[in-house]
């Protein structure tokens, strides 16, 4: 089918440019250059082509869905949705042929077998039926089109319109994905909460979704509250944060303010790689090498260390966010005008002083916003905890110290909602749904974030230029 | 005024003042260094920090791009082959005789099982196939290259246990004393061997000791709990019931506690065992499976495993034919440790014995694990290869590829040449930097609710995650391609404007071509992004385990960073060296796109 409408879109293509050319042999005044009258029928061509090709499948598939239901004897006829679907997919597996062991086709009943069949007359029907109505819908297309040519006619112009157009769906796309976004979430969101109350999920201090799934006695216990995994959230990016924090900003400070052009083209690289490097690789390292070098140093010196523990995850994390934070903070850095620091050493400062009294307080706003991207990184990051952090939501108490410990194996927002998302899942339980209430608030923490902290660049941007 | 500046006390101010000058100073110059310093080290940090990341790697990663293989001599009888159905004959016993014919003096039966184990799963269709392609092999006997298990593999590498040859000087004395030999040594040759497994045993008190600190602590903690447990009963009052939360707290308590005790006990007991025979310095010990394995090679490939130790001799047990009793000249036998114990170890004693004297023998070859690069995933750790994963990234970054980029070169032509200022746009534009932070697996959640259950789309498939990681590369590329198109001065565009170009003529002929190198940079750093990418497929089910290698855009696939993933944590020794194996693959792909990135960005980019 697609093979069929490119050789159609390429066929009015060469016609109209043909017809433009001939235009152009017997006046001299055509509008538009001879290509555009190709773009035009191509483009006229296309567009009917593709719509086709989008509606086709879905308008026969319920056509042939409805025939070869009804081509079913009827002590086989389906009662409800869900048999309907089990039996569409048996009669589809017969149509498609994949089975020709004569053994595997007798388990099917009779009934259903006719039916496979019935599905895969129709189908290659309609196959035909489709190209022949798309070459039917080209031809007149093109038809229609070249009617509408002439010398004086702006073909530019149209064709100029119609490209406007898909440019700005195409803009369109980046707002669709925010729209399809939080309906996914927010609706699969309300679902949940109409099992869960908010409360006992955004309060409640035990997360154990599996066993509300086995024993069907979903929100009664109070098994989705989420705080276990908030805490857990929390750890790990106030670690990450204590390790990517200052040595980001320290490693933009140097390269802003006192490395020398050689030695910035030879850290930026490095840090680049290290922006570049997978998460799921800093998981692994965090996870073999790292976790258990802090458990030795532990025992070593007399602690408890889990095998998983937030500390090591944090660790690794904070390493991973160092080139976002020092790459955001060098460009403010790099933002606040050299008049500031002339002042400054005019009155007799050092360079460190200058640093820490005119050029930190004149970007402290950039500064902060890059702590919140870090922060919101810090958050969503999904596989460095998967892999280092542990699955188990450990208990919630007001012993703030066994609460915070950061030699523990926590869990987080993210990997539970790996977790729970990860393998086959039915899409009413409210272990599922749990999953998508966790993608809101995570969803929604990180956007404000987000929003405050570019939105605050953005103002300190403007305000130095 | 100069008077008072000649006045000794004025004088004494002056100097003072400077003196304290001189010291604020030197102690502002300290803290500038200081300053500087902190930044010197947090660059280091990070480069420290990627070295480390990387080496580990490396060192973890390059025994899976090993293969080790042994050139056995297969007898393919004319008996055991079905001529005409090659392929479903019995092919197992034939290729397990090879390896048991290398052993004439392995007997025992529980041994003669054991020993095809060496072989991996791939050595018995490599004959197999062999046989089908030229069938008349059949009834000769030919010498196949086999490959080895992940076992021999990581045992070959090193990374099973040390080899430590320790020296010997003396002469030795062979005896058979009761179910094994008697070994001894001119030279006292054997007090080095007792040395060392005394030492293995002070670090195995240690580490008892160690453990029973932290227990009694554990103790301790408990203890301080307990009056307060005690009070809270006495408050609940005597009609309290078993079932009381007071009741209930003190009687755990107490059974911890009296656990503690026992388990404390135990280990006191342990390391004080261990202390008497640690001290004992030349007492005699039993080798057990615990401690590291010693061997004495003998001439004729005989070996003895040590059993015990006392004194100059040591008794053993025959793993390899011992050839002859008697004296044997020093020169002509060794000594060998293997440090990890065998407890420890996936691979027996007995078989790193066999290994050795194959690898004695010449028969063992080391080359390069094609296999890793030629198949699919695999519950086996040495079958187990990559080549699903990498065709599942490549359909998987075609998909994206093919959708981001028209989309993102479109939309940011559209922001940034034709869209007015107006409320809309702003809003697009704050969208963009907003997608471009939002945390992956959100795109994730995006892919299933909407692709897969609205839409329905097949489950697992490339064409599902190339969409899912299209969408979440499309900021990037805009923003990178905003910046190219933006880096085009006016002045080309006004010039195409002045000859009469049209402004989307102007913009597609003469503005678009000029920022190509940009755009082109933008979506190779975006699509390097989109293959170290995982945690949304996670979500839309790529975490499958697939055999297979995807042949369509459709079939269920898993991509390198998942692959990476799911062997990570598999607990075999040889998937871990398989998932560095696989990170260095995933790596060196990555850096390939950088590097064409950079070599773009060098060779085409412009400066106006």
């Amino acid at each position: 089918m697609l093979i069929v409408v490119a050789v159609l879109v390429v066929l009015a293509f060469f016609y109209g440019k043909s017809r433009g050319s001939a235009f152009g042999n017997t006046a001299s005044h055509l509008h538009s250059l001879p290509h555009y009258h190709g773009y035009f029928v191509a483009l006229m061509v296309a567009i009917p082509l593709l719509v086709l090709s989008v509606l086709w499948p879905t308008l026969s598939g319920y056509y042939i869905d409805s025939h070869a239901l009804a081509a079913l004897p009827s002590d086989l006829q389906p009662e409800n949705g869900l048999a309907r679907d089990a039996i569409m997919r048996d009669i589809r597996l017969l149509a498609s042929g994949v089975i020709s062991d004569p053994d595997r086709l007798s388990a099917f009943p009779q009934g259903v077998r006719a039916a496979g069949s019935v599905y895969a007359n129709l189908q290659s029907v309609s196959g035909w039926l489709q190209i022949v109505v798309a070459i039917l819908v080209g031809v007149g297309a093109a038809f229609l089109a070249t009617r509408r040519l002439s010398v004086t006619f702006r073909a530019r112009n149209s064709v100029e319109r119609i490209f406007l157009a898909v440019l700005i769906a195409c803009s369109a796309v980046a707002i669709l994905t925010t729209v399809g976004i939080v309906f996914s979430v927010i609706f699969e969101t309300f679902r949940f909460f109409a099992q869960v109350p908010v409360t006992d999920f955004l309060f409640g201090t035990q997360w154990s979704p599996q066993t509300a799934l086995r024993a069907d006695q979903v929100g009664s216990s109070g098994a989705f509250g989420a705080v276990p995994l908030f805490i857990g959230t929390i750890l790990v990016m106030l670690i990450a944060m204590c390790v990517a924090g200052p040595i980001g900003l320290f490693a933009a400070i140097f390269m802003a303010e006192y490395a020398s052009p050689r030695a910035r083209s030879i850290v930026k690289p490095v840090l680049e790689v290290l922006a570049g490097i997978p998460t799921v690789v800093f998981g692994f390292f965090a996870a073999l090498s790292v976790a258990p070098l802090i458990r030795t140093w532990g025992e070593a010196v007399g602690l408890e260390v889990a095998s998983e523990s937030a500390l090591a995850a944090g660790i690794v994390m904070g390493v991973m966010i160092i080139p976002l934070m020092s790459s955001l903070s060098d460009d403010v850095i790099n933002a606040v005008p050299q008049s500031l620091r002339d002042g400054s050493y005019a009155m007799g400062a050092t360079k460190s002083e200058t640093i820490k009294r005119v050029v930190l307080p004149a970007a402290l706003p950039g500064i902060v916003s890059a702590f919140m991207l870090s922060v919101s990184r810090a958050v969503g990051e999904t596989m460095i905890v998967v892999m280092a952090a542990g699955l188990a939501a450990h208990a919630v108490s007001w012993d703030l110290i066994e609460t915070f410990n950061p030699l523990q194996a926590v869990t987080t927002v993210t990997v539970q909602i790996a977790t729970l998302l990860v393998g086959d899942q039915e899409f009413d339980s409210a272990k599922t749904l749990s999953a998508f209430a966790l993608g809101f608030v995570l969803f929604f923490f990180t956007l404000i974030l987000n929003m405050i902290a570019l939105h605050v660049v953005s103002r300190f941007k403007e305000q130095y230029d | 005024m100069t008077d008072m500046a000649d006045s000794p006390s004025a004088k004494a101010k002056a100097s003072q003042s400077r003196a304290l000058d001189a010291a604020r100073v030197r102690k502002r110059y300290r803290a500038e260094s200081r300053f500087r310093w902190y930044g010197l080290a947090a660059i280091g940090f990070a480069c420290a920090f990627l070295v480390l990341l990387l080496s580990d790697i490396l060192l973890k990663g390059l025994p899976a791009f090993e293969a080790n293989t042994v050139a056995l001599d297969v007898t393919l009888e004319a008996g055991k082959i079905d001529a005409d159905a090659i392929a479903g004959s019995n092919f197992n016993s034939i290729v397990n005789n090879s390896i048991r014919d290398m052993f004439p003096g392995v007997t025992s039966r529980s041994d003669r099982r054991a020993l095809p184990k060496l072989l991996s799963f791939d050595a018995v269709d490599e004959v197999r196939s062999a046989v089908i392609a030229n069938p008349s092999l059949i009834g000769t006997t030919q010498n196949f290259d086999l490959k080895l298990s992940d076992e021999a593999d990581l045992f070959f590498q090193g990374m099973s246990t040390d080899e430590v040859a320790i020296p010997v000087t003396g002469s030795l004395t062979v005896e058979a004393a009761d179910d094994g030999f008697r070994l001894t040594s001119s030279n006292n040759d054997f007090a080095g061997v007792l040395a060392r497994v005394k030492q293995r045993l002070e670090t195995r008190r240690a580490k008892l000791a160690l453990q029973a600190a932290q227990l009694e602590r554990v103790r301790d903690r408990l203890a301080a709990e307990m009056p307060s447990a005690e009070i809270a009963v006495k408050e609940a009052g005597a009609g309290a019931t078993d079932s009381h939360p007071a009741m209930r707290r003190l009687a755990k308590l107490q059974a911890d506690t009296a656990s503690v005790a026992a388990t404390l006990e135990r280990l006191k007991a342990q390391t004080d065992q261990l202390a008497a025979r640690v001290n004992n310095t030349s007492g005699a010990e039993q080798l057990t499976t615990v401690l590291p394995s010693f061997f004495v090679n003998l001439p004729e490939t005989g070996v003895v495993k040590i059993t015990g130790i006392g004194g100059n001799h040591v008794t053993g047990e025959a793993y390899m034919p011992v050839a002859a009793t008697g004296a044997v000249a020093p020169g002509n036998w060794s000594l060998v440790e293997y440090s990890q114990p065998e407890a420890d170890r996936r691979i027996s004693d007995k078989e790193i014995i066999w290994l050795t004297s194959l690898r004695e023998a010449g028969l063992v070859r080391s080359g390069f694990n094609w296999p890793f690069f030629q198949r699919g995933d695999s519950r086996e750790a040495e079958v187990a290869g990559v080549l699903g994963g990498m065709i599942g990234s490549a359909l998987t970054l075609m998909v994206t590829l093919a959708l981001s980029l028209p989309i993102g070169v479109a939309a940011a032509i559209y922001l940034e040449e034709f869209a007015p200022r107006n409320r809309l746009t702003r809003l697009i534009e704050v969208n963009i930097n907003n997608l471009a932070a939002v945390p992956s697996i959100v795109f994730g959640l995006l892919g299933l609710a909407v692709f897969l259950n609205f839409f329905g789309l097949p489950r697992s498939s490339a064409m599902v995650g190339g969409m899912v990681l299209a969408l979440m590369t499309l900021p990037t590329i805009i923003i990178a391609s905003r910046a190219a198109l933006r880096a085009v001065p006016p002045s080309i565009r006004e010039a195409a404007l002045g000859v009469g170009a049209s402004r989307q003529q102007a913009v597609f002929h003469h503005v678009l071509p000029l920022a190509m190198p940009g755009i082109m940079t933008g979506t190779i750093i975006g699509m390097a992004q989109a293959l170290g990418e995982t945690a949304p497929l996670l979500m839309i089910g790529m975490v499958a385990f697939i055999v297979d290698v995807p042949t369509g855009f459709s079939d269920a696939a898993t991509v390198l960073p998942v692959q990476i993933y799911l062997w990570s944590d598999l607990p075999e020794a040889a998937f871990q060296a398989k998932t560095a194996g696989a990170i260095l693959v995933l790596l060196g792909f990555l850096f390939l796109m950088n590097a064409l990135a950079v070599v773009l960005r060098r060779q085409f980019e412009r400066r106006w």
